[in-house]
Parts: C-alpha cells; structure tokens; sequence
C-alpha cells in the first residue's frame, strides 16, 4: 500500500477540485472545437499546475514525482487533452532542468511558471520509434548554427501556444546517435522556425499537435542544450519522466471511464432492473478495476524509482506506461460497451474518452517498444 | 489598508440530516466546505490586495478545531493569517449571540493586527440562511454596512459597492465599514499550489471565552440566545401539479372549472 505524503494530498485535492469545477465541465467543448483552452491553461500556470516539478528558484513549485503523476491522473480524469498539455509540459521541465545551463534555466523556465508552454521536438515523419533517423540538420557556421529540417506530431506548440522547443538535430552524420546529434533549446519567435499544419486528430483533441518547420534558422551556440554531440542522450533523458507522465494520463482516463461506466450500469434499467445485477456487466466491473487499479501501483512504483534515482526506473516506467495504457483502452472500450448505444454518441462523455485513450498506446514509444525496452532490461541481467 | 474576512465552516450537502432530539443539523461524516458566500467575500478582499498589495486579509472564523480546515482554505487563497474562536462556552449560540462573541472577537484581533478598515462577511451562511450575522456585527461595532453586495472598489478612503437587486445601486460608504456579499458574476480564484503548501503548514491561533477580555458570559451561548429552536423539519414533498392540455384555451378553463368543482373547491 503506497502511502502519500499530507504535500501530495494537498496537490491532488487541489488539481482534483480545479478540474472538476473549471475543466470537466469545458472538456466537451474543447474537444470539438480541437483547441486548446487559453483560458485553462494561464489558469494552471497561474496556480503553479504547469509548473509543479521546477525548483522554487525558477518560479515553480519544486515539488516531487509523486505529485506530478496524481496531478496528471486529477486533469485527465476531466479533459485527456488538457491533461496532455500539463503532462508534455511536465516532460519539457524536466529536460530543460535536467540538461540547460543556469542562464537557460533563468531564461526558459519562469516563463512556464507564468503560464507559457513549451515543446520537445525528436519525432519526424521519417523517424518515429527510430529516433536515431531523424534528419533535421544543424550546420555550424562560425559561431552559430542553421537548422533545416521538419519536426511532425510535436506537442504544445499551436497556432497561439508554444513558447520555445527542446530541438533535436543532426550535427555529424558520421557519428550518428553516439555524438552526431546536437539538442537546441529555441524561442518560439527565431526567425526562420515556423510552425506548420496542426494535425487534427481522433483524440486529445484540446492538445495542440503540430508540424514545426526549420528554414535556414540561424541560432548562435549558446542556443545549444548541454553540449554539441549530447542530442541523443539528452533526447533519451527525458523518457522516463514522460513515460510516467503518459501512465498517469491514462490513469486519469482510466478513472474517468471506469467512473462513468460504474455509474451508468446502476442507473440503466433493462429487463425491469439494473444492468449492474447482470452477472456479465458484474465481471466488466471487476476486471476494469483490477486492471485500474494494478495500472496504478506500477505508475506509482516507477514514480518512486524515479524519485529514489533508482537504476530499475527504465524497466518499470516502461511497464507502467505498457501496462496503464493498455488497461485505459481495455477499460474505455467495455465503458463503452456497458453505455450501449449510448456510448457511442456524443452526448455521453465514454465517447470521448474511447477516442482519448487510443493515442495513449502510441505516443512516448509505442506498446511495441515498451515491450523491446522491458525485455532487454529482463534479458541483460 | 486592514481587511477581516468573517468565514463559516458548513456543512457541504443539501441532503441536510437532523438529530431529532435535539433538532440540530447532524455534522458527524458531512463534509465541510467554506461557506460560499463567504468565499466570495474573500475574493472581494483578495480583489482590492490585487491592486494595493500592502494590504492585509485576515480570516476569522467561529467554530470547533476542525472550523480550522475553513480558515486553512483562505490561507490557500488569499488571506494573510487566519484567528480561530472556539470555547465550549460559544456553542449553542444564535446569531445575536455569535455577533456579539465576533464583536469581542474583533477586538481582540484587532490589538494584534491592528484595526479593521473593512470588514467582509457572507450575506448569509448556507446551513443557517439566516443573514443576521453580518448585519448585528456592524451594529456592535457601530459601523456603516451594505448587505447582499456584488462587488466593491476602494476609492481613496471609501468604497463603492455595487448592490444586488432588481435595480443595482451603487452605494459610497465611509472606512470602516462592513460588507456582507452575495455571489458576483465572476468565479472566486482557485488557490496556487504554493499557497495551499504553505496553509497546510501555517499555525491558527485559537482565541477562546478566557480570550476575549470583557465578554458577558450571560450574552453567550445558549443562555446568551433568545432563539429557541422549537423543531427542525424537512418539509414534504408536494405531489407534482397536473397539466391541463385540452388543446384551446376554453377547453382548459372547462376542464378546470370541472376538477375545481369535484373537489368542491368551487
């Protein structure tokens, strides 16, 4: 039995009481217009949401893993998309802190505690779970550098939203990912970065996901993330972080599911009494909260590996983020089936929520990766 | 400028439970909330402390221990320090009786932190619905007050309140003074999370009877409470009204006039 501390608590309850008065009841608006909602997110910067696992000294909260993954949970219990801002958000924070200088960390973070999103840029159309085949480039010339190159699919940068990017090129293609790749961190206003088409997607639909286009963008070096050659290992600092980030946002829709699904099976009537007698439903109930529930202690035991620099983080941040993943679309799709036709129209929130889950096993590695990582950590021992 | 914010701890339920014996609310497992009007005087506070940042917002609240939770969540929000005034001796009291123990209260607070310019109170507690607190409080202190308020604005040394009403008024009231609000057109702010950390661990001081110099142990309490509560009830649910539809008006007025005539109301 994990134990949080009256800190973590507070944090929860706080997150808990905010989305549930202010988010829930705009999550279905935000989903259709496929927007993020401004307003909301000054809100969590304002509150210090969006900045939670900065140190006070940048304006943040300073506070710990465990507080991170219950305030991801709270938001995406509400609105999947917004959650995904905070959770994206929260894995930007942690590169930045983990790999800038101090006058990028002065620079870069307190803007996020003013309410300002940032961006990590890796994923391009020819590199997905091959990160190691990305193509953008970066030459140097003289003292700067000059990007080329299209970043897709990246998160919190919109039309409006998105304040600078964690970027990760190519320096020396001889070297490939061992000193060939070089991390940038760039204000969203450097002239020739442009952001591209926003994809307009199933799900998370109040997340902004977007093309980011580098054209003869010229940065000096002091732009550069830790140092010329570190980009690979800078762009895999942030995987455990963000794989505990997405468990936790499929907890939240999991939650959300589960709830309504529990409710409904009470109220909906057939056959002259509640479906929640119907020993089918009754067997949907309890492997949805076995399953809910197993998600949530592995997301907590990665969460505490991460907080004890724990060398089994890699190993159970991938099982957590597999597993809740897969239990959050599992759980959406018999919340679904226990609404009936109901779930399948919009006026019932498992409709979305079905829609939200699906990316969950996709994006911060696939269910197909995660299981590449567990099983090499298995094997190598 | 000085800001007392008056907050009751209530109980955060509509489905209210009486104990019959003694016709009081049953609080034991109810969750309890800031009341909400209380809330909004809060944000009124916290709204004039936007634009004059020296300016100090006290919380006060009346009620057991657990009455500190209520003042930990407008440290949350916006309140610099928070009193709490408890004693087995206050319970039991009526609102006559709570004004006059807030008033001595007041008092002593204010030979802490200073005096009062302006004192907010909730129109009404949503447990009690009474909305004599705020009102009584004014006349112990002697002071200017406007109830049911909207929102406020400080001008040099008075402010403006905008009263709720069929026609709003603004209304100019001298310093000091005691406002009572109402819920204004905009939502009362959520706390930060560094604030929240911060109530959690900030200590109330707890004034009791013993406290308050100069109280009359005969005006508090029961035995200070002319009100009598003589029974407590959840009033019956009417049946639902039947709709007549005979599709035109004087059909309607027959049919009417027919039911009213079999039950010989008519």
């Amino acid at each position: 039995m994990f134990q949080f501390t009256e800190e973590q608590l507070s944090v929860q309850e706080l997150v808990h009481d905010f989305a549930q008065k202010e988010v829930l009841p705009l999550a279905e608006e935000n989903d259709k217009l496929g927007l993020p909602n401004k307003e909301i997110i000054a809100a969590l910067g304002e509150m210090g949401i969006l900045s939670l696992n900065i140190p006070e000294e940048y304006g943040g909260s300073g506070l710990d893993e465990i507080s991170k993954v219950l305030a991801i949970y709270e938001m995406g219990r509400t609105c999947a998309g917004t959650a995904e801002v905070v959770s994206t958000q929260m894995l930007v924070n942690d590169i930045v802190l983990m790999n800038a200088n101090e006058e990028q960390k002065a620079e870069f973070l307190p803007r996020v505690a003013e309410g300002k999103i940032g961006a990590f840029a890796l994923t391009e159309p020819g590199a997905g779970s091959d990160a190691g085949s990305i193509r953008t480039k970066a030459v140097r010339d003289g003292s700067d550098f000059i990007i080329n190159g299209t970043k897709c699919f990246i998160s919190n940068m919109g039309k409006d939203e998105g304040d600078f990017v964690v970027l990760i090129t190519v320096t020396d293609p001889q070297k490939g990912t061992h000193g060939g790749m070089t991390a940038f961190l760039i204000d969203r206003n450097t002239p020739g970065f442009t952001v591209g088409k926003l994809e307009d997607k199933l799900g998370i639909r109040a997340a902004s996901v977007s093309e980011l286009i580098f054209q003869d963008c010229r940065v000096p070096e002091s732009c550069v993330l830790g140092s010329v050659g570190d980009g690979f290992r800078i762009a895999m600092s942030g995987l455990d972080g963000g794989r505990i980030g997405v468990a936790s946002l499929s907890l939240g829709i999991a939650q959300h599911a589960f709830d309504s699904a529990v409710k409904y099976s009470k109220e909906r009537s057939q056959f002259g009494r509640p479906i929640s007698k119907n020993q089918g439903i009754q067997w949907y109930i309890a492997d949805m909260a076995t399953r809910l529930e197993a998600a949530k202690l592995l997301t907590y035991n990665a969460a505490y590996a991460r907080m004890n620099n724990s060398k089994d983080v890699v190993i159970a941040a991938s099982m957590a983020k597999y597993f809740a993943s897969e239990a959050a679309n599992y759980i959406a799709d018999k919340a679904l089936q226990i609404h009936g036709g109901y779930g399948f129209i919009k006026d019932f929130d498992v409709e979305r929520i079905y829609r939200d889950a699906r990316i969950l096993k996709i994006f911060e590695g696939t269910s197909e990766i995660q299981k590449i990582v567990i099983s090499r950590e298995v094997l190598k021992k | 400028m000085n800001i007392l914010v008056c907050v009751k701890q209530v109980p955060d339920t509509t489905e209210i439970k009486i104990d019959p014996v003694n016709n009081t609310l049953i609080r034991d497992g109810v969750p309890s909330i800031v009341n909400p009007f209380d809330g909004f005087a809060l944000e009124a506070a916290a709204r004039i402390k936007d634009k004059d940042p020296s300016c100090k917002i006290i919380a006060m609240a009346m009620g057991p221990e657990a009455a500190k939770n209520a003042l930990k969540e407008c440290l949350a929000i916006a309140a610099d320090k928070a009193y709490l005034i408890s004693a087995r001796a206050f319970g039991g009291s009526d609102t006559l009786a709570t004004s006059y123990i807030l008033y001595n209260a007041v008092k002593k607070v204010e030979s802490i932190e200073g005096k009062f310019d302006m004192i907010f109170c909730g129109k009404q507690a949503i447990d009690g619905d009474t909305a004599q607190v705020g009102p009584e409080l004014a006349e112990h202190l002697g002071y200017p007050q406007v109830s049911c308020a909207l929102e406020c604005e400080l001008k040099d040394n008075s402010l403006e309140v905008l009263q709720e009403g069929d026609i709003k008024k603004v209304i100019g009231i001298d310093l000091p003074c005691l406002i009572t609000f109402t819920k204004p057109s905009f939502d009362p702010r959520f706390p930060t999370i560094k604030r929240k950390l911060a109530a959690n661990r900030a200590e109330i001081p707890v004034f009791s009877d013993a406290d308050l110099e100069g109280i009359d142990p005969l005006h508090i309490g029961l035995k200070g409470s002319p009100t009598k509560v003589k029974k407590t009830f959840v009033p019956q649910k009417k049946t639902g009204g039947l709709i007549i539809n005979e599709g035109s008006a004087e059909a309607n007025a027959a049919k009417l006039a027919q039911l009213l005539n079999d039950a010989h109301i008519i």
